[in-house]
């Protein structure tokens, strides 16, 4: 009767568990054991190579560390320019302003879009020849700024990293603006009976607590811009010439060049390098919320 | 004590400042969704010159070709069918395991919990190319059942996270009638745990069809047949093949994009729970 039970209970957890062992588990494993080979995908024989492919990446691929530092480069706008527009946007809504509900609506709208229709849309309105931007600027008189956004070497990255925090500042603002509703009003009455003015209460109190928000949001802006692809794949598909290359880009070239293996290994150490830096944070966070109390 | 009037003048300022910024950045978010439908309604002659916002003769047959010669009716069918089998699969597969992590006590239930757990949060960036080798080695690459079932996967730990949490604080009592009244464990899930569970459910549908709907990158690699596309990866193509039908294209994106805004303006409060609770999580 117990053993009964106890295998009926094993019943509910079973298709899960088989999904994730094959779909999660085996893969994450696989690209450990990958990583240490060279292989097309197809023919029978891996060829062990050690630590040959970290090698190659870290010392011979050049194009690699460009991507990597790009990537970087969209992730510092983003919590920049993203996180700090959304942190003003939500404490703008965190008060008794008319028509909130329909502002959140509505900031919410790029986040829920995919990365390949804003990507494609954004394309449209940049493009060099017929987009939007260009006649706007020649309209208003300003021809010579005109030029093809999404081509060229030197306004590439910046048009990507904007459009990519055009589409993400909208998660920052709902997570602060969440924070921002649990600081209990009494504090900020109490501040004003004490004589604190707008800005005291601003530095003094809202900040201060908000800090473990704007870790997680920092965190969360980190892995998601770090990892962002296909919304560059919809804008200049990685061009012109590597300039907006990003890692996981470098994979997927890896897989169509039939280097499983250095794939893999790319993987591996992109992977590292992501969890490291939200470790950091994480501990970071540990650090000022201890301080804190 | 300055006079009252000062402060009036004072709040007036900054309100209308707040909302001027609150305007313009909400102006942002839309504009580029009018472009979008706004070039959809122009012809491939009018496109490239007409930069009116309201084009004079509205194409509304714009839409019937993309949906006929661009294919794009197939593929929306396809984005259907594949968002509806995979939420249809996370919510048994997910409430399921969910349930007895919850309610029931057995060997290994902890390890496995937490390891669902830790799949939510570890990054592996590069997991997609053993997985596309495994769907080669099943034969599951280009079958519509390997891309739903990696789809499952992809939402069954948020998922089962949301449904525990959930369980967890739901009153056992009902449960336990039901069990004094002889009903089975499966028979408890189904008729009193899940309708119970409507609320979260509503999160757990909302958050994963979204999900699935925009997904991208395992659809481009495990489908390789047109037929079985759905609207993203047919989109990206579409755009890489007739790069100077921007009107066609822009009726394609119209199509993929208006039933995701329809569906978050109706359930908006469900996807704001959604994304506060996934934070907390993360």
């Amino acid at each position: 009767m117990k053993l009964k039970s106890t295998l009926e209970n094993y019943l509910f957890v079973l298709p899960a568990v088989v999904i994730f062992s094959i779909f999660y588990i085996y893969p994450f494993s696989q690209v450990f054991y990958l990583g240490l080979y060279e292989w097309d995908g197809v023919s029978a024989a891996k060829q062990f190579m050690g630590l040959t492919n970290f090698k190659e990446i870290i010392f011979s691929d050049p194009i690699w560390w460009k991507s990597m530092l790009q990537a970087g480069w969209m992730t510092l706008v983003a919590l920049t320019f993203q996180n700090i527009l959304a942190f003003l946007l939500a404490w703008a809504c965190d008060r008794e302003i008319r028509f909130k509900n329909w502002y959140r609506l509505v900031f919410f709208i790029p986040p829920i879009l995919s990365e390949v229709v804003v990507g494609l849309v954004w394309q449209w309105i940049l493009e060099g020849n017929y987009g939007l931007l260009n006649s706007w600027l020649t309209q208003v008189g300003l021809s010579d700024l005109t030029r093809t956004w999404l081509t060229d070497p030197k306004t590439a990255l910046n048009c990507v990293a904007i459009v990519h925090s055009w589409k993400g500042f909208g998660w920052g603002f709902l997570i602060f603006l969440a924070g921002l509703q649990t600081i209990p009003r009494e504090l900020y009455e109490a501040a004003k009976v004490d004589g604190a003015n707008s800005w005291y209460t601003f530095t003094k109190i809202t900040i201060p607590l908000m800090v473990p928000v704007a870790i997680l949001v920092a965190i969360l802006t980190i892995l998601g811009t770090m990892q962002a692809f296909v919304l560059i794949m919809a804008m200049t598909g990685g061009g012109p010439a590597y300039h907006t290359q990003v890692p996981i880009l470098r994979i997927l070239g890896s897989m169509d060049g039939s280097r499983y293996g250095y794939a893999c290994a790319q993987g591996i150490l992109f992977g590292v390098i992501l969890v490291t830096i939200s470790f950091i944070q994480y501990r970071f966070s540990k650090r000022s919320q201890a301080k804190g109390a | 004590m300055k006079n009252p009037l000062y402060y009036k003048i004072k709040s007036i300022t900054l309100n209308t400042l707040i909302h001027i910024f609150l305007l313009t950045i909400a102006v942002s978010c839309l504009f580029p969704l009018v472009w979008m439908i706004s070039s959809s309604l122009k012809t491939q002659s009018t496109i490239f010159s007409d930069t009116s916002l309201i084009p004079q003769q509205m194409h509304w047959e714009n839409y019937a070709l993309a949906w006929k010669e661009g294919g794009f009716g197939r593929y929306f069918i396809n984005s259907i069918f594949y968002t509806t089998a995979v939420v249809i699969g996370i919510i048994v597969v997910a409430s399921l395991a969910a349930y007895a992590f919850s309610r029931f006590s057995f060997p290994g239930r902890n390890i496995m919990f937490y390891t669902f757990m830790a799949a939510m949060m570890i990054p592996i960036p590069g997991s997609f190319v053993p997985l596309y080798l495994l769907m080669n080695k099943l034969g599951l690459r280009d079958t519509r059942i390997g891309y739903i079932l990696c789809m499952i996967n992809v939402g069954l730990s948020t998922s089962i996270f949301l449904l525990k949490t959930f369980f967890d604080k739901m009153p056992r009592e009902l449960e336990d009638a039901a069990r004094i009244d002889g009903c089975s464990k499966f028979g408890i899930w189904w008729n009193v745990a899940l309708p119970l569970a409507k609320p979260v459910l509503a999160v757990v549908v909302v958050f994963n069809a979204l999900n699935v709907w925009n997904e991208y990158l395992l659809a481009y690699l495990i489908l390789d047949n047109r037929k079985l596309y759905p609207l993203q990866v047919a989109l990206m193509t579409f755009q890489g093949e007739y790069i100077t039908k921007y009107h066609l294209l822009m009726a394609g994106l119209t199509i993929a994009a208006l039933p995701i805004i329809f569906v978050y303006v109706l359930m908006q409060k469900y996807i704001v729970k959604g994304v506060t609770q996934g934070a907390i999580v993360g």
